[in-house]
């Protein structure tokens, strides 16, 4: 059964860093043109979707050993920890900071704490879609 | 710039979000969701205190003034009733660790019950018509799940009724918004009500904007003829899931209405507040026809939250000071005694293994602590004068009379001595008589579920005795009320 899907097979290999790279690419471009965490998400979990069509649950599973609820725990922490990150600077919960910074390779950049937030979304899309996927993929 | 407004929210939120990482380990949830649990009803304290003395409180999120960020705002109101959100919680919270059972707490329930609170809370704190709409959605998701957690037949079943008719009503919601915002222009309730006072006339298209809004939160606050889904649904869940709805949910649903119609639509009372009027007294009559229509103790509990609803919303369409002062002395009795009762009739099922009332009777021979609290909870549900219920009702009777509205405050009165005797026919019949359809030999240990019931029904002795004490807050909380320009003063700071 399985041997049947070869081209699938090896084309999902392919792609599939395509469009992790294309959703990270997505995900950090948010802040000047349209993209953002929300879609950077969805096609991070488009990605693997691809894989679970080519292979099966068990499989990706091995490769990606990683419980997606958690994952959705760990990312809206992340984005209230950010939020609330604020109160201890004595400004309004929610207010975000940016700075420009010199990173080695990367040179002068800015670094702004919305895309902290927005790594928090990223992280709950991935985990949302791959949890509702798993979970009726295995439910008989 | 006060941060103290957004706690109530991020304290229930960040606990939901640990919880979710220690979903195995049970005892840890408990202790976490009830020491947190603890600490936002400190926190409220705080809140009303800072209120009291300093006015109105607001919170521009991320440092964006008034009407181009989100505004949460605390006005005596809202944070009268976060303080009330939050004691029932701490109390369902503790009744929930001996009768939820292992199961449901496995799967994320304590998790999905601080998401409601979050929700709640979110939704009395906010200045801004679109957050309000997604708090809504916070605490109406969490409630799909904990109505459905357990996956029973009549569980299923309710949550498909009460999932269709929250969804149409929440895009009803949104299309109100639209239409709001495209004659207005702003979000910022604040800012909206500003801009409605500056149109010279009161357009007619404002008032189908009212009574849309009126449509959407009397869905969620079951209002007649709008209440069809709510007997059913909130028979499903367990009793503390029950005891959240029955207390919380509703009860936004009326916030809603009453900051709408004091905020925004003042200025052509004839038309919206005649049609409240009406449709409050026909939602009283709805909901003592169906308290005494019933032999089942849950029913007829469910039943008193409606009637509840239609008291409530009486005072607040007389809008005068006497009425909404009546009006949130209500809601908040209210909140807590509906909290208490659901989970006395919870430990009374759990005794006789039945809501039958028509099956079991004499259990005050052997649970007589619980029969008293019990007595305790019902004169002052049904408004018996030292107790809570009583001065809320007679301010919104008292307010009926004064606008000349007989028809109402009387039937209002009369229903009272309705709403008491279905209260009392569990009483008498559960409690007196012979003991039969329990087993009275073993008696069944409910102390640790007695004492978060006795907990709220000693807030509500205390909320009755000490009315000299509360009664300072609640007329100021009236006063935002009747004076909308303190509102917005406080939120736009000219």
């Amino acid at each position: 059964m399985k041997n049947k899907d070869i081209i699938l097979q090896t084309i999902a290999k392919v792609v599939f860093f395509i469009i992790i790279l294309f959703s990270i690419h997505i995900f950090f471009e948010g802040h000047y043109r349209p993209g953002g965490g929300f879609v950077g998400g969805l096609v991070t979990a488009g990605g693997l979707v691809l894989l679970l069509l080519a292979y099966d649950l068990k499989t990706v599973k091995k490769l990606m050993p990683i419980n997606f609820r958690i994952l959705i725990g760990i990312g809206l922490a992340v984005a209230l920890l950010t939020a609330s990150a604020a109160m201890l600077f004595d400004v309004p919960f929610f207010t975000h900071a940016f700075d420009y910074f010199d990173l080695p390779l990367l040179g002068e950049t800015s670094l702004h704490s919305a895309a902290l937030f927005d790594l928090g979304v990223y992280l709950v899309v991935v985990g949302t879609t791959m949890t509702i996927i798993q979970t009726i993929g295995e439910s008989e | 710039m006060n941060n103290l407004v957004i706690l109530p929210i991020a304290i229930p939120l960040l606990t939901a979000i640990i919880l979710i990482f220690f979903a195995r380990k049970i005892v840890v949830q408990r202790y976490i969701s009830a020491i947190s649990m603890l600490l936002n009803v400190i926190v409220a304290f705080m809140l009303i205190q800072q209120v009291y003395e300093n006015g109105v409180q607001t919170l521009n999120v991320g440092n964006w003034p008034a009407p181009f960020g989100i505004t949460l705002v605390s006005d005596m109101l809202s944070a009268l009733l976060v303080l009330t959100t939050t004691i029932v919680g701490f109390a369902v919270t503790l009744y929930s660790f001996q009768s939820i059972g292992e199961d449901r707490e496995k799967y994320y329930y304590y998790t999905f019950v601080q998401f409601l609170l979050a929700g709640v809370i979110g939704a009395f704190t906010t200045g801004d018509i679109f957050n309000l709409f997604v708090f809504f959605e916070i605490m109406l998701m969490a409630s799909y799940v904990l109505l459905v957690l357990g996956g029973s037949k009549i569980q299923l079943r309710e949550t498909i009724k009460y999932l269709t008719v929250n969804v149409v009503s929440s895009a009803f919601f949104v299309i109100g918004i639209a239409f709001l915002y495209s004659i207005v222009g702003t979000l910022n309730m604040a800012h909206i009500s500003q801009r409605i006072a500056e149109l010279t006339e009161f357009p007619g298209i404002l008032t189908v904007i009212a009574v849309l809004f009126l449509i959407v939160f009397g869905l969620k606050g079951a209002i007649f003829p709008l209440y069809f889904w709510l007997p059913g649904s909130y028979y499903a869940p367990p009793v503390p899931v029950m005891a959240l709805f029955g207390a919380l949910l509703t009860k936004v649903g009326v916030y809603s209405i009453i900051r709408t119609f004091t905020l925004f639509f003042y200025h052509d009372k004839g038309y919206t507040h005649d049609i409240l009027l009406v449709l409050a007294i026909i939602t009283v009559l709805i909901g003592v026809v169906g308290s005494i229509a019933y032999w089942d103790i849950k029913k007829i509990i469910i039943y008193n939250i409606i009637t509840a609803i239609g008291v409530i919303l009486y005072g607040v369409s007389i809008a005068t000071d006497t009425g909404f002062s009546g009006s949130l002395y209500y809601l908040i009795h209210d909140m807590v005694i509906k909290a208490a009762l659901f989970l006395l009739i919870g430990i009374i099922i759990k005794v006789t293994g039945t809501a039958n009332l028509k099956q079991f009777s004499g259990l005050i021979k052997t649970y007589p602590v619980l029969a008293w609290t019990y007595f305790i909870a019902a004169i002052s549900l049904a408004g018996i004068p030292p107790f809570s219920g009583f001065f809320g009702k007679l301010l919104v009777i008292q307010s009926g009379f004064e606008a000349n509205e007989f028809i109402g405050a009387v039937i209002i009165l009369i229903t009272s001595l309705i709403t008491l005797y279905s209260v009392m026919k569990i009483f008498i019949y559960g409690f007196w008589g012979e003991a039969k359809g329990y087993n009275s030999e073993q008696k069944i240990s409910y102390k640790a579920l007695l004492f978060p019931a006795i907990l709220l029904v000693a807030v509500s002795v205390i909320y009755g005795f000490g009315t000299e004490v509360v009664y300072p807050y609640i007329s100021n909380a009236a006063e935002t009320l009747t004076n909308p320009d303190i509102y917005i003063e406080a939120v736009l700071k000219e």
